[in-house]
């Protein structure tokens, strides 16, 4: 696995340094984040572009070295997961040689540095409510979300996406014509031969008791009493002691005299099974924390065993040679 | 665009990055102050001072960051000018540009007004541009410092040593290996081509030569992969990274990691 991953982040730093030429004239960069999310799979992907942007940062000064956690998600964890998922969807059962490929590199090239540009904007855009000086000054980046979206993704939407939707769907084709084993995926590392014990089984234990450890230790939220601050419901706001309460956390600024109407309308659209972690056929508390938390954990399996099935079924569907 | 150009831009790249790899290796053996520390404090002194600043709120602080950066890169026998082209330039061109607009758009305060423009300057929105601008150059500078006198295989040690897994630190310097390989592959295909071409090729067949290499390139790097781990394999290699780490903390070691902690410290008192 760390030769595999450390050749395909020299390959992703590499691709970055290619100007792709685009309509109109101009040229741009591409990351090289589907390619990579489709020839190694999303957890492959994730690790070799962090390493790259990682040696990018701490060897060439590009990106900054106190930003790389940021970049590396959204351009490694949130490039990878979309490029993955949207060229899943569009490929879908089609044959490897097919053009459905093509372009469902091209699509999810394109959807991918959009989605990761618009996290981008999104983190930019919420500092200036997060952080700033008495006098209201920003203090990082100094534009909120109306200014900071449309600044990132104009750019993207033109140039950036189009370039490394130009590089995927065009990688996608030569190696479909020369080299179609890429194409199915060495995304289980099925090509490498591992060395020594196995690496997956031990750790996978190790997680499953410490998540029933959690689990187990969930009642302890009961001890935090009070909702948390932002966390309040329309009848938290009606009522006049919660209301106190909230003015002497918010720094002594009263919260409106009646529930907001859009909050009102708002939260009768879905009511939770497990209100307040406490089911309602439970009457200990502590029993109701536990069980909505081997609920909520048995949802996160069931989902995960479902995407593992369809994703080894479309596996299935495309014999090696 | 010519049509050449999007080669000749790519092969460009290609030699800055060769050079700025040069300059990294020549830079390191000069007997500099950052130099002479240990390699482990210099990479936790110089993290230190750039979380500092970027953590620091006053404008004058970070400003005297700035300074104490400089004096830092000075005395470490860092050429100011090449400091300047590399960092200063690229970084007031890029976050410059970002941070411009703020000048007109944050309200408050007017303090200049450009005539015919219809636009003024205010004071809280220069005040956020110098800090956003500032706070970027500075962190960035004190990254090429270290960068620039400490030789990556140190860099990479001294992450070992602060208990980095094994596996990333092998990871980044074979990836840090092969980087300069595939470059050099990618370079010569491209210079290659280059030679070969005659006429004008159509914007299609531009994407086309692009999408090609970055092909090829790829069943290359996936190729050499399986050798590097056959040979791996041949060395014996039974999944365990073993990293030398021989490096000794003396007492100006203890001195300068003193030195940077009060320095980050006093940072973030004085500019919270």
């Amino acid at each position: 696995m760390i030769p595999l991953i450390s050749l395909f982040a020299a390959f992703s730093f590499v691709v970055m340094m290619f100007n792709v030429p685009l309509p109109g004239g101009t040229t741009g960069h591409a990351v090289g984040v589907t390619v990579a999310a489709i020839v190694l799979g999303p957890s492959g992907s994730i690790l070799a572009v962090s390493i790259a942007l990682t040696i990018q940062a701490l060897f060439f000064g590009d990106g900054g070295v106190t930003t790389l956690g940021a970049n590396s998600f959204n351009m490694a964890i949130v490039g990878s997961l979309v490029a993955y998922g949207v060229y899943r969807l569009i490929a879908g059962q089609s044959e490897v040689r097919a053009r459905r490929r093509a372009l469902a590199a091209a699509i999810a090239g394109y959807v991918s540095i959009n989605v990761a540009a618009l996290f981008t904007a999104f983190e930019l855009g919420i500092q200036p409510t997060l952080f700033h000086d008495a006098s209201g000054v920003p203090l990082y980046a100094p534009y909120p979300l109306h200014v900071a979206i449309p600044a990132m993704m104009i750019g993207h939407l033109t140039f950036a996406g189009l370039a490394e939707a130009v590089i995927s769907a065009g990688m996608v084709s030569y190696l479909q014509s020369s080299d179609i084993g890429l194409l199915r995926g060495i995304g289980d590392f099925a090509g490498v031969p591992t060395a020594g014990k196995s690496v997956d089984s031990v750790p996978l234990v190790r997680l499953w008791w410490i998540v029933g450890f959690m689990m187990l230790c969930t009642p302890l939220g009961i001890l935090a009493a009070g909702t948390a601050w932002g966390e309040w419901s329309s009848a938290d706001l009606a009522n006049p002691t919660t209301q106190a309460r909230i003015e002497a956390e918010s720094g002594n600024h009263a919260p409106p005299s009646s529930v907001p109407a859009g909050l009102q309308k708002l939260s009768a659209v879905w009511t939770a099974p497990f209100p307040g972690y406490a089911p309602r056929f439970v009457k200990s508390t502590t029993f109701g924390y536990v069980l909505s938390a081997m609920f909520g954990v048995g949802l996160f399996v069931l989902g995960a065993m479902l995407t593992t099935r369809i994703t080894r079924s479309s596996h299935k569907q495309e014999p090696r040679p | 665009m010519s049509q050449k150009s999007f080669i000749e831009s790519t092969l460009r790249g290609f030699t800055e990055a060769f050079s700025k790899a040069l300059i990294s290796e020549q830079a390191a053996s000069l007997p500099g102050l950052l130099q002479c520390f240990d390699p482990r404090v210099r990479v936790v002194g110089v993290l230190a001072l750039a979380v500092s600043v970027v953590l620091c709120r006053k404008l004058a602080v970070i400003a005297v960051m700035m300074g104490v950066t400089i004096l830092l890169a000075i005395t470490s026998h860092l050429s100011i000018w090449s400091i300047a082209r590399r960092v200063w330039l690229v970084v007031l061109g890029f976050t410059g540009l970002i941070a411009l607009p703020a000048v007109f758009i944050i309200p408050g305060r007017r303090i200049v007004l450009l005539p015919g423009l219809h636009l003024s300057i205010s004071a809280p929105g220069l005040r956020s541009a110098a800090m956003l601008v500032l706070r970027v150059e500075t962190a960035a500078t004190l990254t090429t410092a270290l960068v620039l006198c400490t030789p990556w295989v140190h860099i990479l040690k001294a992450l070992r040593a602060l208990r980095m897994p094994t596996e990333i630190v092998t990871m980044l310097a074979m990836t840090h290996r092969y980087v300069f390989l595939l470059i050099e592959t990618a370079n010569q295909m491209f210079e290659s081509r280059q030679s070969r071409m005659v006429g004008k090729l159509s914007g299609r067949d531009q994407r086309m030569v692009i999408a090609r290499t970055a092909g090829v390139l790829l069943s290359k790097s996936v190729e050499l992969s399986h050798e590097v781990y056959l040979a791996m394999l041949s060395r014996c290699f039974d999944g365990e990274v073993r990293v030398l780490t021989d490096f000794r903390l003396r007492a100006l070691d203890y001195l300068g990691l003193t030195g940077f902690a009060c320095a980050a410290w006093l940072a973030i008192w004085m500019g919270r």
